[in-house]
């Protein structure tokens, strides 16, 4: 599958964030949203998933899912983790699984171990998400990605509060997950460690350079 | 539909471990009530024949408290931009949490007010029916309230707002609930037109109030 933008003009507050945006991400690429503050960054990544409404061109998705709703088959990690204080790591997380995940218990369970595992965050499983650190709320969240297989990442700056080894864990999974036929859009400060990602750079004054 | 059932449970499961909105509401009620007699003085005959109505006004502003938190907090914490995308109608979201809302506020509010009837005197005819009519009447309450609580969503101190768009709407609800009391209470039959049309309203906002609410969500998560 190929994620295709054309043209794109997404205005915020009467103002063009950017306008003519294009570009093509296909089965297996990675693209960096890279740029100042203001650029566009998230208002980029939230016109992907279909927050927002572009004012001209289109994003859609070929290869067979030329009907499919975008955020459909999309992860957006947001600035928000999407995590309940009161709800146990493992409880955030199997609800995830429930809700946006297919199959049954026992298949809900092992992805929900697995990723819990492959973020580090076995040993806090019982504990209530208020007590995590911001780093470790932040893994909690990211793990969402591994609990329903989505063919695309919108990770909206998805290095926030992680220490330099959850980082270089983060960019394993995606280099797997592209290894997967996935996608992977990251708006970043931090280059995320990824040889084959390309870059596109959004600059202040709405132009893409 | 896995999914939804997976949310309701959640939000029950939240209620019940927060269970700070439905502590307010219950208590908020408890003591408007309470407080009723303290200014109108220990006239038993006139404090029985306003009960029905002070019990259902109380109940509506009691259920109003916890109405601005029915989405807020999932969007301040970023699960309700995860649940528009996760391919479930935004419409069956907002429908589940109404439900959730009624089950833990609505449901409570309405089994307390016999209680709360009899600080008011309420006439020994009138429980039966008043915990009826409540049961009817409280759906609309928190699924008409969902729109209200959606357009609200990013106001600051949206609580008084809520009140002043969600109030007017229900009227209707207050109307019949209160009829079909006096009428209960006069002819045993004369019950039921106000209570069918009490059913009526609650249902018509099972349907309209979900759809509303999604579409004013969509608005404000842009």
């Amino acid at each position: 599958m190929q994620l295709l933008a054309e043209n794109l003009c997404v205005e915020r507050g009467g103002r063009a964030v950017f306008a003519g945006l294009g570009f093509a991400v296909a089965s297996g690429e990675a693209l960096l949203l890279t740029g100042p503050n203001g650029a566009g960054k998230t208002t980029l990544l939230r016109t992907i998933a279909g927050f927002l409404r572009p004012r001209d061109g289109e994003i859609r998705l070929s290869g067979g899912l030329e009907d499919r709703e975008v955020g459909e088959l999309a992860h957006y990690i947001g600035h928000a983790n999407g995590i309940k204080a009161t709800l146990s790591v493992t409880e955030n997380l199997a609800f995830w699984s429930a809700f946006l995940g297919e199959g049954d218990r026992s298949a809900h369970a092992d992805r929900v171990e697995t990723a819990l595992d492959r973020f580090n965050l076995s040993d806090l499983e019982d504990i209530p998400a208020a007590y995590l650190s911001a780093g470790q709320k932040r893994r909690l969240g990211l793990a969402r990605l591994m609990v329903a297989p989505r063919p695309l990442w919108l990770l909206d700056e998805p290095t926030v509060s992680l220490d330099a080894g959850s980082t270089a864990l983060l960019a394993a999974i995606v280099a797997e997950h592209l290894a997967a036929g996935g996608l992977a859009l990251a708006a970043t400060h931090i280059p995320l460690g990824l040889d084959t990602a390309r870059e596109l750079r959004l600059s202040a004054e709405g132009a893409v350079a | 539909m896995s999914s939804l059932w997976t949310l309701l449970a959640r939000d029950l499961r939240l209620a019940m471990r927060e269970g700070g909105a439905v502590g307010t509401a219950l208590g908020f009620y408890l003591l408007v009530v309470a407080m009723l007699p303290l200014g109108l003085g220990p006239d038993l005959n006139l404090l029985s024949r306003i009960a029905p109505g002070i019990l259902w006004i109380a109940l509506l502003l009691a259920a109003l408290l916890s109405l601005s938190r029915m989405f807020e907090i999932d969007h301040e914490d970023g699960s309700l931009e995860i649940m528009a995308l996760s391919g479930q109608p935004l419409e069956a979201v907002c429908a589940v949490k109404a439900l959730a809302h009624w089950l833990t506020t609505g449901i409570p509010l309405a089994l307390l007010a016999p209680l709360l009837g009899i600080l008011l005197n309420l006439d020994i005819a009138a429980y039966g029916v008043l915990v009826a009519t409540m049961l009817a009447g409280t759906p609309a309450i928190s699924f008409l309230g969902s729109i209200g609580a959606a357009l609200t969503l990013r106001t600051r101190r949206g609580g008084l707002l809520i009140a002043l768009l969600v109030l007017p709407l229900y009227v209707p609800t207050l109307i019949y609930g209160i009829a079909a009391i006096s009428a209960a209470l006069m002819v045993p039959t004369a019950f039921w037109p106000s209570f069918m049309i009490l059913l009526a309203i609650s249902l018509g906002s099972l349907v309209l109030g979900p759809i509303a609410a999604a579409a004013a969500l969509r608005i404000q998560m842009q």
